[in-house]
Protein backbone atom coordinates (compact mmCIF):
# COMPACT_ATOMS: atom_id res chain seq x y z
CA UNK A 1 0.00 0.00 0.00
CA UNK A 2 1.33 3.44 -0.94
CA UNK A 3 -0.23 6.83 -0.87
CA UNK A 4 -0.08 10.01 -2.71
CA UNK A 5 -1.00 13.23 -1.22
CA UNK A 6 -1.13 16.42 -3.42
CA UNK A 7 0.55 19.05 -1.21
CA UNK A 8 -1.98 22.40 -1.27
CA UNK A 9 -0.06 25.94 -1.66
CA UNK A 10 -0.65 29.43 -2.40
CA UNK A 11 1.78 31.75 -3.47
CA UNK A 12 4.59 29.83 -2.95
CA UNK A 13 4.20 28.56 0.70
CA UNK A 14 2.75 25.12 1.49
CA UNK A 15 -0.99 25.79 2.96
CA UNK A 16 -1.99 23.80 6.66
CA UNK A 17 -4.33 21.21 5.26
CA UNK A 18 -1.13 19.33 3.53
CA UNK A 19 -0.13 18.34 7.19
CA UNK A 20 -3.96 17.42 8.14
CA UNK A 21 -4.57 15.01 5.11
CA UNK A 22 -0.32 13.48 5.79
CA UNK A 23 -2.21 12.81 8.84
CA UNK A 24 -5.11 11.03 7.53
CA UNK A 25 -2.46 8.89 5.24
CA UNK A 26 -0.84 7.86 8.18
CA UNK A 27 -4.33 6.00 9.33
CA UNK A 28 -4.72 4.82 6.14
CA UNK A 29 -0.86 2.82 6.46
CA UNK A 30 1.93 2.15 3.70
CA UNK A 31 4.29 4.63 2.77
CA UNK A 32 3.28 8.68 1.52
CA UNK A 33 4.98 10.70 -1.18
CA UNK A 34 3.27 14.05 -1.14
CA UNK A 35 3.53 15.50 -4.72
CA UNK A 36 3.82 19.30 -4.98
CA UNK A 37 3.03 20.99 -8.68
CA UNK A 38 3.45 23.98 -9.61
CA UNK A 39 5.97 26.77 -11.00
CA UNK A 40 9.08 27.96 -8.76
CA UNK A 41 7.48 25.12 -5.80
CA UNK A 42 11.44 24.55 -4.68
CA UNK A 43 10.55 26.33 -0.74
CA UNK A 44 7.12 24.12 -0.67
CA UNK A 45 9.10 21.06 -1.56
CA UNK A 46 11.22 21.89 1.79
CA UNK A 47 8.57 22.92 3.78
CA UNK A 48 6.43 19.22 2.31
CA UNK A 49 9.74 17.10 2.91
CA UNK A 50 9.59 18.17 6.81
CA UNK A 51 6.23 16.88 7.24
CA UNK A 52 6.60 13.49 9.77
CA UNK A 53 5.26 10.22 8.27
CA UNK A 54 6.48 11.55 4.54
CA UNK A 55 8.71 9.08 2.70
CA UNK A 56 9.14 11.15 -0.51
CA UNK A 57 8.62 14.43 -1.86
CA UNK A 58 7.78 14.43 -5.76
CA UNK A 59 8.09 17.92 -7.41
CA UNK A 60 6.48 18.95 -10.88
CA UNK A 61 7.84 22.13 -11.20
CA UNK A 62 6.97 23.83 -14.55
CA UNK A 63 4.45 26.68 -16.17
CA UNK A 64 1.70 24.35 -17.29
CA UNK A 65 1.03 23.87 -13.66
CA UNK A 66 1.23 27.26 -12.55
CA UNK A 67 -2.17 27.91 -10.41
CA UNK A 68 -3.07 24.13 -10.66
CA UNK A 69 -5.66 24.74 -13.30
CA UNK A 70 -7.52 21.16 -12.99
CA UNK A 71 -6.75 20.03 -16.53
CA UNK A 72 -3.10 19.56 -16.68
CA UNK A 73 -2.85 19.00 -13.01
CA UNK A 74 -5.24 15.86 -13.05
CA UNK A 75 -3.51 14.72 -16.29
CA UNK A 76 -0.45 14.66 -14.44
CA UNK A 77 -1.71 12.85 -11.33
CA UNK A 78 -3.55 10.25 -13.74
CA UNK A 79 0.19 9.76 -14.85
CA UNK A 80 1.78 9.07 -11.58
CA UNK A 81 -1.84 7.64 -9.73
CA UNK A 82 -0.52 3.70 -10.92
CA UNK A 83 2.33 4.14 -8.44
CA UNK A 84 -0.28 4.22 -6.10
CA UNK A 85 -3.30 2.64 -4.10
CA UNK A 86 -4.90 5.90 -2.63
CA UNK A 87 -4.71 9.49 -4.06
CA UNK A 88 -5.54 11.91 -1.30
CA UNK A 89 -5.99 16.10 -1.53
CA UNK A 90 -7.39 18.42 0.95
CA UNK A 91 -11.33 18.73 0.53
CA UNK A 92 -10.22 22.63 -0.96
CA UNK A 93 -11.54 23.98 -3.87
CA UNK A 94 -8.04 22.96 -5.12
CA UNK A 95 -8.78 19.08 -4.06
CA UNK A 96 -12.24 19.56 -5.11
CA UNK A 97 -11.23 20.80 -8.57
CA UNK A 98 -9.28 18.67 -9.68
CA UNK A 99 -9.23 14.97 -7.72
CA UNK A 100 -12.58 13.88 -9.33
CA UNK A 101 -11.16 14.42 -12.80
CA UNK A 102 -8.38 11.90 -11.30
CA UNK A 103 -11.14 9.65 -10.67
CA UNK A 104 -12.96 9.73 -13.72
CA UNK A 105 -9.82 9.43 -15.86
CA UNK A 106 -9.01 6.28 -14.01
CA UNK A 107 -12.43 4.82 -14.08
CA UNK A 108 -13.12 4.97 -10.12
CA UNK A 109 -14.99 6.54 -7.79
CA UNK A 110 -14.04 9.64 -5.78
CA UNK A 111 -14.79 9.72 -1.94
CA UNK A 112 -15.15 13.99 -0.69
CA UNK A 113 -14.65 15.13 2.39
CA UNK A 114 -13.60 12.47 4.76
CA UNK A 115 -13.70 12.33 8.20
CA UNK A 116 -12.55 9.46 9.55
CA UNK A 117 -10.92 6.63 8.20
CA UNK A 118 -11.94 3.26 9.55
CA UNK A 119 -9.40 1.32 7.57
CA UNK A 120 -7.84 1.46 4.12
CA UNK A 121 -10.88 0.85 2.18
CA UNK A 122 -13.65 1.91 4.60
CA UNK A 123 -14.19 5.78 5.53
CA UNK A 124 -16.51 7.86 7.23
CA UNK A 125 -17.87 11.00 5.68
CA UNK A 126 -20.63 13.50 5.85
CA UNK A 127 -23.60 13.89 3.79
CA UNK A 128 -26.77 16.06 4.34
CA UNK A 129 -24.83 19.09 5.48
CA UNK A 130 -23.40 17.09 8.46
CA UNK A 131 -26.73 15.99 9.49
CA UNK A 132 -25.78 12.70 8.81
CA UNK A 133 -22.82 10.74 8.75
CA UNK A 134 -22.50 7.53 5.92
CA UNK A 135 -19.56 4.71 6.45
CA UNK A 136 -18.83 3.83 2.80
CA UNK A 137 -16.62 0.78 1.44
CA UNK A 138 -14.39 1.48 -1.72
CA UNK A 139 -14.03 -2.01 -3.93
CA UNK A 140 -11.84 0.13 -6.15
CA UNK A 141 -8.14 -0.68 -7.05
CA UNK A 142 -7.51 3.14 -6.59
CA UNK A 143 -9.08 4.94 -3.87
CA UNK A 144 -9.24 8.62 -4.88
CA UNK A 145 -9.75 10.87 -1.20
CA UNK A 146 -10.71 14.35 -0.29
CA UNK A 147 -9.72 14.70 3.36
CA UNK A 148 -11.76 17.23 5.60
CA UNK A 149 -9.02 18.59 7.31
CA UNK A 150 -10.80 19.58 10.47
CA UNK A 151 -11.23 15.86 10.97
CA UNK A 152 -7.63 14.61 11.35
CA UNK A 153 -4.83 16.41 13.65
CA UNK A 154 -1.90 17.85 11.71
CA UNK A 155 1.24 15.86 11.50
CA UNK A 156 4.40 17.01 13.35
CA UNK A 157 7.15 18.76 11.29
CA UNK A 158 10.16 17.35 12.42
CA UNK A 159 10.68 15.06 9.38
CA UNK A 160 13.54 14.82 6.53
CA UNK A 161 11.82 13.37 3.55
CA UNK A 162 13.68 13.18 0.05
CA UNK A 163 12.94 15.44 -2.67
CA UNK A 164 12.77 14.00 -6.29
CA UNK A 165 11.81 15.57 -8.99
CA UNK A 166 9.00 14.26 -11.68
CA UNK A 167 10.02 15.40 -15.58
CA UNK A 168 6.43 14.42 -16.77
CA UNK A 169 4.88 17.37 -18.58
CA UNK A 170 1.21 17.75 -19.92
CA UNK A 171 -0.04 19.65 -22.44
CA UNK A 172 -3.15 22.32 -21.90
CA UNK A 173 -4.49 24.00 -24.81
CA UNK A 174 -8.05 24.25 -22.83
CA UNK A 175 -7.89 25.90 -19.78
CA UNK A 176 -5.92 29.53 -19.83
CA UNK A 177 -5.33 31.73 -16.14
CA UNK A 178 -6.58 35.31 -17.11
CA UNK A 179 -6.21 36.22 -13.42
CA UNK A 180 -6.43 35.93 -9.24
CA UNK A 181 -8.02 38.68 -6.67
CA UNK A 182 -6.97 37.62 -3.31
CA UNK A 183 -8.48 38.72 -0.16
CA UNK A 184 -5.80 40.14 2.15
CA UNK A 185 -5.49 39.53 5.28
CA UNK A 186 -3.02 39.66 8.52
CA UNK A 187 -5.55 37.53 10.38
CA UNK A 188 -5.04 33.59 11.02
CA UNK A 189 -6.31 31.80 8.42
CA UNK A 190 -10.21 30.60 8.65
CA UNK A 191 -10.06 27.10 8.36
CA UNK A 192 -7.01 26.37 10.40
CA UNK A 193 -7.89 29.09 13.33
CA UNK A 194 -8.03 27.86 16.62
CA UNK A 195 -10.43 30.84 17.63
CA UNK A 196 -13.13 32.13 15.24
CA UNK A 197 -15.75 35.06 15.65
CA UNK A 198 -18.42 35.53 12.77
CA UNK A 199 -21.21 38.00 11.63
CA UNK A 200 -24.41 37.03 10.17
CA UNK A 201 -27.28 39.64 9.31
CA UNK A 202 -27.87 40.80 12.51
CA UNK A 203 -24.42 43.11 11.76
CA UNK A 204 -26.36 45.17 10.13
CA UNK A 205 -23.86 46.35 7.65
CA UNK A 206 -20.64 45.93 6.72
CA UNK A 207 -18.89 48.80 8.69
CA UNK A 208 -19.97 46.68 11.76
CA UNK A 209 -17.55 44.12 11.28
CA UNK A 210 -15.20 46.14 12.54
CA UNK A 211 -16.71 45.66 15.80
CA UNK A 212 -15.34 41.84 15.43
CA UNK A 213 -12.13 42.76 14.66
CA UNK A 214 -11.15 44.12 18.19
CA UNK A 215 -12.34 41.24 19.59
CA UNK A 216 -10.31 39.38 17.05
CA UNK A 217 -7.12 41.00 17.29
CA UNK A 218 -6.99 40.14 21.68
CA UNK A 219 -8.22 36.74 20.74
CA UNK A 220 -5.99 36.31 17.66
CA UNK A 221 -9.29 35.13 16.00
CA UNK A 222 -10.10 35.02 12.33
CA UNK A 223 -13.36 36.54 11.21
CA UNK A 224 -16.03 34.90 9.28
CA UNK A 225 -19.38 35.44 8.26
CA UNK A 226 -22.78 33.33 7.36
CA UNK A 227 -24.38 33.33 4.10
CA UNK A 228 -26.75 36.02 5.06
CA UNK A 229 -23.64 38.47 5.64
CA UNK A 230 -22.00 37.01 2.39
CA UNK A 231 -25.35 37.56 0.19
CA UNK A 232 -26.30 40.97 1.71
CA UNK A 233 -22.95 42.63 0.59
CA UNK A 234 -21.68 42.96 4.04
CA UNK A 235 -18.24 40.89 3.26
CA UNK A 236 -16.45 38.52 0.63
CA UNK A 237 -17.86 35.23 -0.22
CA UNK A 238 -14.49 33.66 1.23
CA UNK A 239 -15.33 34.45 5.04
CA UNK A 240 -17.78 32.24 4.28
CA UNK A 241 -18.53 29.17 7.15
CA UNK A 242 -21.00 26.81 6.07
CA UNK A 243 -22.11 23.56 3.95
CA UNK A 244 -20.97 25.89 1.06
CA UNK A 245 -18.40 27.75 2.48
CA UNK A 246 -15.76 26.89 4.81
CA UNK A 247 -16.23 24.43 7.01
CA UNK A 248 -14.31 25.37 10.81
CA UNK A 249 -13.65 23.18 13.74
CA UNK A 250 -12.18 25.95 16.56
CA UNK A 251 -11.57 25.80 20.15
CA UNK A 252 -13.86 28.23 20.46
CA UNK A 253 -16.43 29.68 17.94
CA UNK A 254 -18.08 33.10 18.73
CA UNK A 255 -21.63 33.35 16.53
CA UNK A 256 -22.80 37.35 16.33
CA UNK A 257 -26.17 38.06 15.10
CA UNK A 258 -26.56 34.58 13.20
CA UNK A 259 -29.65 32.45 13.65
CA UNK A 260 -28.33 29.33 12.97
CA UNK A 261 -29.68 27.81 9.56
CA UNK A 262 -28.14 23.77 8.81
CA UNK A 263 -26.64 25.22 6.15
CA UNK A 264 -24.36 27.08 8.46
CA UNK A 265 -24.27 24.94 11.56
CA UNK A 266 -22.82 22.01 8.88
CA UNK A 267 -20.00 24.17 8.97
CA UNK A 268 -18.92 25.08 12.30
CA UNK A 269 -21.08 22.51 14.40
CA UNK A 270 -17.67 20.63 15.29
CA UNK A 271 -16.39 23.61 17.43
CA UNK A 272 -15.35 22.23 20.68
CA UNK A 273 -16.72 25.80 22.35
CA UNK A 274 -19.33 27.58 20.76
CA UNK A 275 -20.67 30.89 21.98
CA UNK A 276 -23.99 32.75 20.59
CA UNK A 277 -24.79 36.28 20.79
CA UNK A 278 -28.11 36.76 19.45
CA UNK A 279 -31.37 39.08 20.57
CA UNK A 280 -33.36 36.71 19.79
CA UNK A 281 -33.51 33.99 22.46
CA UNK A 282 -35.55 31.81 20.33
CA UNK A 283 -32.88 31.56 17.49
CA UNK A 284 -31.74 27.89 16.42
CA UNK A 285 -28.13 28.64 17.29
CA UNK A 286 -29.14 28.76 20.53
CA UNK A 287 -29.98 24.80 20.53
CA UNK A 288 -25.97 24.40 19.79
CA UNK A 289 -24.45 26.49 21.69
CA UNK A 290 -22.56 26.03 25.31
CA UNK A 291 -22.97 29.76 26.69
CA UNK A 292 -25.52 31.43 24.77
CA UNK A 293 -26.07 35.85 25.26
CA UNK A 294 -29.27 37.16 24.96
CA UNK A 295 -29.06 40.76 23.82
CA UNK A 296 -28.54 43.78 21.42
CA UNK A 297 -24.66 42.97 19.57
CA UNK A 298 -23.78 46.76 19.42
CA UNK A 299 -23.96 46.72 23.44
CA UNK A 300 -22.43 43.60 23.81
CA UNK A 301 -19.13 43.63 21.43
CA UNK A 302 -17.56 46.86 23.02
CA UNK A 303 -18.15 45.89 26.71
CA UNK A 304 -16.59 42.04 25.25
CA UNK A 305 -14.11 43.57 23.94
CA UNK A 306 -13.06 45.68 26.97
CA UNK A 307 -13.53 42.57 28.87
CA UNK A 308 -10.89 40.56 27.62
CA UNK B 1 -25.21 27.16 -29.28
CA UNK B 2 -26.94 24.19 -27.66
CA UNK B 3 -26.79 24.74 -23.54
CA UNK B 4 -27.33 21.40 -21.44
CA UNK B 5 -28.02 21.80 -17.85
CA UNK B 6 -28.33 18.85 -15.57
CA UNK B 7 -30.56 18.64 -12.58
CA UNK B 8 -30.90 16.77 -9.44
CA UNK B 9 -34.11 15.90 -7.71
CA UNK B 10 -33.03 15.94 -4.05
CA UNK B 11 -34.59 16.05 -0.13
CA UNK B 12 -35.81 20.02 0.14
CA UNK B 13 -33.09 22.44 2.10
CA UNK B 14 -35.43 23.29 4.65
CA UNK B 15 -36.02 19.75 5.80
CA UNK B 16 -34.33 18.19 8.75
CA UNK B 17 -33.66 14.98 7.91
CA UNK B 18 -33.69 11.33 10.32
CA UNK B 19 -31.93 8.54 9.85
CA UNK B 20 -33.85 5.16 9.53
CA UNK B 21 -33.66 3.10 12.66
CA UNK B 22 -31.89 0.50 11.47
CA UNK B 23 -28.96 2.90 9.68
CA UNK B 24 -29.34 1.76 6.49
CA UNK B 25 -29.98 5.50 4.85
CA UNK B 26 -31.90 8.48 5.40
CA UNK B 27 -35.60 8.30 5.71
CA UNK B 28 -37.22 9.93 2.59
CA UNK B 29 -40.21 8.65 2.66
CA UNK B 30 -43.39 11.36 3.09
CA UNK B 31 -40.19 13.95 2.98
CA UNK B 32 -40.63 17.24 0.63
CA UNK B 33 -38.07 16.69 -2.49
CA UNK B 34 -36.99 19.57 -4.63
CA UNK B 35 -34.83 20.71 -7.10
CA UNK B 36 -31.34 20.71 -5.66
CA UNK B 37 -30.43 24.72 -5.43
CA UNK B 38 -27.41 24.90 -7.17
CA UNK B 39 -29.51 22.97 -10.38
CA UNK B 40 -31.66 25.87 -10.21
CA UNK B 41 -28.78 28.18 -10.53
CA UNK B 42 -27.69 26.20 -13.19
CA UNK B 43 -31.23 26.20 -14.74
CA UNK B 44 -31.14 30.31 -14.59
CA UNK B 45 -27.83 30.53 -15.97
CA UNK B 46 -28.50 28.71 -19.15
CA UNK B 47 -32.08 30.75 -19.63
CA UNK B 48 -30.48 34.10 -19.22
CA UNK B 49 -27.36 32.96 -21.83
CA UNK B 50 -30.42 32.32 -24.08
CA UNK B 51 -32.04 35.37 -23.13
CA UNK B 52 -29.10 36.89 -24.51
CA UNK B 53 -28.64 35.37 -27.77
CA UNK B 54 -25.83 33.24 -26.82
CA UNK B 55 -28.03 30.01 -26.21
CA UNK B 56 -30.29 28.92 -29.42
CA UNK B 57 -31.90 25.86 -26.88
CA UNK B 58 -31.86 24.77 -23.67
CA UNK B 59 -31.43 20.80 -23.01
CA UNK B 60 -32.12 19.82 -19.05
CA UNK B 61 -31.45 16.67 -18.18
CA UNK B 62 -31.88 14.76 -14.70
CA UNK B 63 -31.09 11.02 -13.84
CA UNK B 64 -33.03 9.42 -11.31
CA UNK B 65 -36.39 7.34 -10.57
CA UNK B 66 -39.65 8.62 -12.55
CA UNK B 67 -40.66 11.21 -9.83
CA UNK B 68 -37.80 13.33 -11.13
CA UNK B 69 -39.86 14.04 -14.31
CA UNK B 70 -41.36 16.90 -12.16
CA UNK B 71 -37.82 18.57 -11.54
CA UNK B 72 -37.74 18.55 -15.43
CA UNK B 73 -40.88 19.81 -15.52
CA UNK B 74 -39.78 22.59 -13.39
CA UNK B 75 -36.58 23.30 -15.50
CA UNK B 76 -39.17 23.45 -18.81
CA UNK B 77 -41.38 25.85 -16.63
CA UNK B 78 -38.60 27.96 -15.76
CA UNK B 79 -37.32 28.53 -19.79
CA UNK B 80 -35.62 25.19 -20.95
CA UNK B 81 -37.05 24.11 -24.65
CA UNK B 82 -36.72 20.53 -23.96
CA UNK B 83 -35.78 17.54 -21.20
CA UNK B 84 -33.86 14.34 -21.06
CA UNK B 85 -34.85 12.14 -18.87
CA UNK B 86 -32.74 9.03 -17.84
CA UNK B 87 -34.55 6.56 -15.65
CA UNK B 88 -33.70 4.86 -13.35
CA UNK B 89 -34.45 3.80 -9.47
CA UNK B 90 -30.95 2.28 -8.90
CA UNK B 91 -28.95 4.27 -6.35
CA UNK B 92 -26.60 6.34 -9.21
CA UNK B 93 -22.81 7.39 -7.67
CA UNK B 94 -21.52 11.12 -8.99
CA UNK B 95 -19.36 8.50 -11.17
CA UNK B 96 -22.03 6.55 -13.11
CA UNK B 97 -24.06 9.76 -12.95
CA UNK B 98 -21.21 11.29 -15.35
CA UNK B 99 -20.83 8.89 -17.39
CA UNK B 100 -24.95 8.84 -18.29
CA UNK B 101 -24.23 12.56 -18.93
CA UNK B 102 -21.31 11.80 -20.97
CA UNK B 103 -23.47 9.75 -23.57
CA UNK B 104 -26.13 12.44 -23.92
CA UNK B 105 -23.15 14.94 -24.15
CA UNK B 106 -22.12 12.70 -27.02
CA UNK B 107 -25.44 12.43 -28.51
CA UNK B 108 -26.76 16.22 -28.27
CA UNK B 109 -22.79 18.04 -28.86
CA UNK B 110 -23.71 21.26 -26.89
CA UNK B 111 -21.51 24.17 -26.60
CA UNK B 112 -21.82 24.17 -22.81
CA UNK B 113 -22.26 22.27 -20.04
CA UNK B 114 -23.77 23.47 -16.74
CA UNK B 115 -24.38 21.88 -13.86
CA UNK B 116 -24.60 22.88 -9.64
CA UNK B 117 -21.51 22.30 -8.06
CA UNK B 118 -22.38 20.02 -5.47
CA UNK B 119 -25.99 18.27 -4.44
CA UNK B 120 -27.41 18.80 -0.88
CA UNK B 121 -27.77 15.00 -0.14
CA UNK B 122 -24.69 13.29 -0.69
CA UNK B 123 -22.54 16.97 -0.76
CA UNK B 124 -20.18 15.17 -3.17
CA UNK B 125 -19.25 17.98 -5.68
CA UNK B 126 -17.96 15.32 -7.84
CA UNK B 127 -20.13 14.91 -10.80
CA UNK B 128 -19.28 18.19 -13.22
CA UNK B 129 -15.22 17.44 -12.91
CA UNK B 130 -16.32 13.98 -13.82
CA UNK B 131 -18.17 14.75 -16.82
CA UNK B 132 -15.27 17.01 -17.76
CA UNK B 133 -12.99 14.31 -17.90
CA UNK B 134 -14.92 11.60 -19.24
CA UNK B 135 -15.87 14.08 -22.49
CA UNK B 136 -12.83 15.24 -22.68
CA UNK B 137 -13.70 19.48 -21.92
CA UNK B 138 -11.70 22.05 -19.87
CA UNK B 139 -14.10 22.63 -16.76
CA UNK B 140 -14.40 25.86 -15.22
CA UNK B 141 -15.82 24.82 -11.60
CA UNK B 142 -17.46 27.15 -8.24
CA UNK B 143 -18.64 29.78 -11.21
CA UNK B 144 -19.65 33.14 -9.79
CA UNK B 145 -19.96 34.58 -13.48
CA UNK B 146 -19.99 33.27 -17.27
CA UNK B 147 -18.93 35.39 -19.93
CA UNK B 148 -19.07 33.22 -23.38
CA UNK B 149 -16.89 35.10 -26.52
CA UNK B 150 -17.04 34.00 -29.54
CA UNK B 151 -15.60 30.02 -29.41
CA UNK B 152 -14.42 30.68 -25.84
CA UNK B 153 -15.85 31.10 -22.17
CA UNK B 154 -14.42 33.37 -19.43
CA UNK B 155 -15.38 31.95 -15.78
CA UNK B 156 -14.78 33.26 -12.96
CA UNK B 157 -14.19 30.82 -10.37
CA UNK B 158 -14.80 30.98 -6.43
CA UNK B 159 -11.62 29.72 -4.64
CA UNK B 160 -10.43 29.25 -1.00
CA UNK B 161 -9.44 33.28 -0.44
CA UNK B 162 -10.95 34.98 -3.15
CA UNK B 163 -11.80 35.06 -6.92
CA UNK B 164 -10.00 33.35 -9.77
CA UNK B 165 -10.83 33.67 -13.44
CA UNK B 166 -9.87 31.59 -16.18
CA UNK B 167 -10.45 31.17 -20.15
CA UNK B 168 -11.58 27.94 -21.59
CA UNK B 169 -12.44 26.85 -25.20
CA UNK B 170 -15.49 25.54 -26.11
CA UNK B 171 -17.36 23.24 -25.44
CA UNK B 172 -16.49 23.24 -21.66
CA UNK B 173 -18.14 21.95 -18.20
CA UNK B 174 -19.29 24.84 -16.10
CA UNK B 175 -20.35 24.40 -12.43
CA UNK B 176 -22.52 26.72 -10.84
CA UNK B 177 -21.53 28.09 -7.05
CA UNK B 178 -24.37 30.48 -4.91
CA UNK B 179 -23.61 33.80 -6.17
CA UNK B 180 -23.65 33.05 -9.90
CA UNK B 181 -26.80 34.17 -9.66
CA UNK B 182 -30.40 34.89 -8.88
CA UNK B 183 -32.75 31.96 -9.46
CA UNK B 184 -36.24 33.05 -10.81
CA UNK B 185 -39.88 31.53 -10.04
CA UNK B 186 -41.63 29.79 -12.84
CA UNK B 187 -45.31 31.46 -13.27
CA UNK B 188 -48.41 29.92 -13.41
CA UNK B 189 -48.97 29.74 -17.12
CA UNK B 190 -45.15 28.92 -17.57
CA UNK B 191 -45.94 25.61 -16.03
CA UNK B 192 -48.64 25.37 -17.94
CA UNK B 193 -47.29 25.45 -20.71
CA UNK B 194 -44.10 22.84 -19.80
CA UNK B 195 -46.58 20.32 -19.50
CA UNK B 196 -46.36 20.12 -23.58
CA UNK B 197 -42.76 20.65 -24.00
CA UNK B 198 -41.00 17.56 -25.54
CA UNK B 199 -39.58 14.74 -22.69
CA UNK B 200 -37.72 12.03 -23.78
CA UNK B 201 -36.96 9.21 -21.72
CA UNK B 202 -34.36 6.94 -21.38
CA UNK B 203 -32.66 3.73 -19.89
CA UNK B 204 -28.95 3.31 -18.79
CA UNK B 205 -28.93 0.39 -20.74
CA UNK B 206 -29.83 1.92 -23.95
CA UNK B 207 -26.74 4.34 -23.02
CA UNK B 208 -24.98 1.34 -22.40
CA UNK B 209 -23.76 2.24 -19.24
CA UNK B 210 -23.52 0.34 -16.07
CA UNK B 211 -25.16 1.63 -13.04
CA UNK B 212 -23.75 -0.29 -10.59
CA UNK B 213 -20.73 1.19 -8.05
CA UNK B 214 -17.87 -0.25 -6.54
CA UNK B 215 -18.77 2.52 -3.22
CA UNK B 216 -20.91 0.34 -0.74
CA UNK B 217 -22.97 2.58 1.80
CA UNK B 218 -22.49 0.01 5.13
CA UNK B 219 -24.00 2.45 7.38
CA UNK B 220 -25.59 6.23 8.25
CA UNK B 221 -25.71 7.43 11.73
CA UNK B 222 -26.80 10.59 13.38
CA UNK B 223 -24.08 12.76 14.15
CA UNK B 224 -22.99 13.01 17.97
CA UNK B 225 -25.58 15.58 19.60
CA UNK B 226 -24.26 18.86 21.25
CA UNK B 227 -24.98 18.34 25.00
CA UNK B 228 -27.30 21.34 26.05
CA UNK B 229 -25.93 24.65 26.82
CA UNK B 230 -26.65 27.52 29.54
CA UNK B 231 -27.56 30.88 28.75
CA UNK B 232 -25.90 33.39 30.53
CA UNK B 233 -27.22 36.93 31.82
CA UNK B 234 -23.87 39.23 31.43
CA UNK B 235 -20.89 39.71 29.43
CA UNK B 236 -18.71 39.58 32.58
CA UNK B 237 -20.40 35.45 33.36
CA UNK B 238 -19.67 34.76 29.60
CA UNK B 239 -16.08 35.67 29.86
CA UNK B 240 -15.76 34.13 33.56
CA UNK B 241 -17.28 30.68 32.25
CA UNK B 242 -15.04 30.72 29.10
CA UNK B 243 -11.75 31.25 30.78
CA UNK B 244 -12.70 29.35 33.74
CA UNK B 245 -15.24 26.45 32.69
CA UNK B 246 -14.83 25.80 29.05
CA UNK B 247 -10.67 27.33 29.47
CA UNK B 248 -10.78 28.65 25.80
CA UNK B 249 -9.55 32.46 27.03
Amino acid sequence: MSVLVLAEHHDGVLVGATAHVVAAAKAIGGDIDVLVAGENVGAVAEAAAKLDGVSKVRVADNGVYAHQLAEPLGALLVELAGDYSHVLAAASTTGKNVLPRVAALKDVSQISEIVEVVDADTFKRPIYAGNAIATVKSADSLKVITVRSTGFDAVGESGNAAIESVDTIVENSQSTFLKQELAQSDRPELAAAKVVISGGRGMGSGENFTLLEGIADKLGAAIGASRAAVDAGFVPNDMQVGQTGKIVAPELYIAVGISGAIQHLAGMKDAKVIVAINKDEEAPIFQVADYGLVGDLFELLPELESKL
Amino acid sequence: MKVLVAVKRVIDYNVKIRVKADHSDVDLTNVKMAMNPFCEIAVEEAVRLKEKGVATEVVAVTVGPKAAQEQLRTALALGADRAVHIETDARVESLAAAKLLAKVVEAEQPGLVILGKQAIDTDNNQTGQMLAALAGLPQGTFASEVVVENDKVQVTREIDGGLQTVELTLPAVITTDLRLNEPRYAKLPDIMKAKKKPLDVKSPAELGVEVESRLTLLKVESPAERKGGIKVGSVDELVDKLKNEAKVL
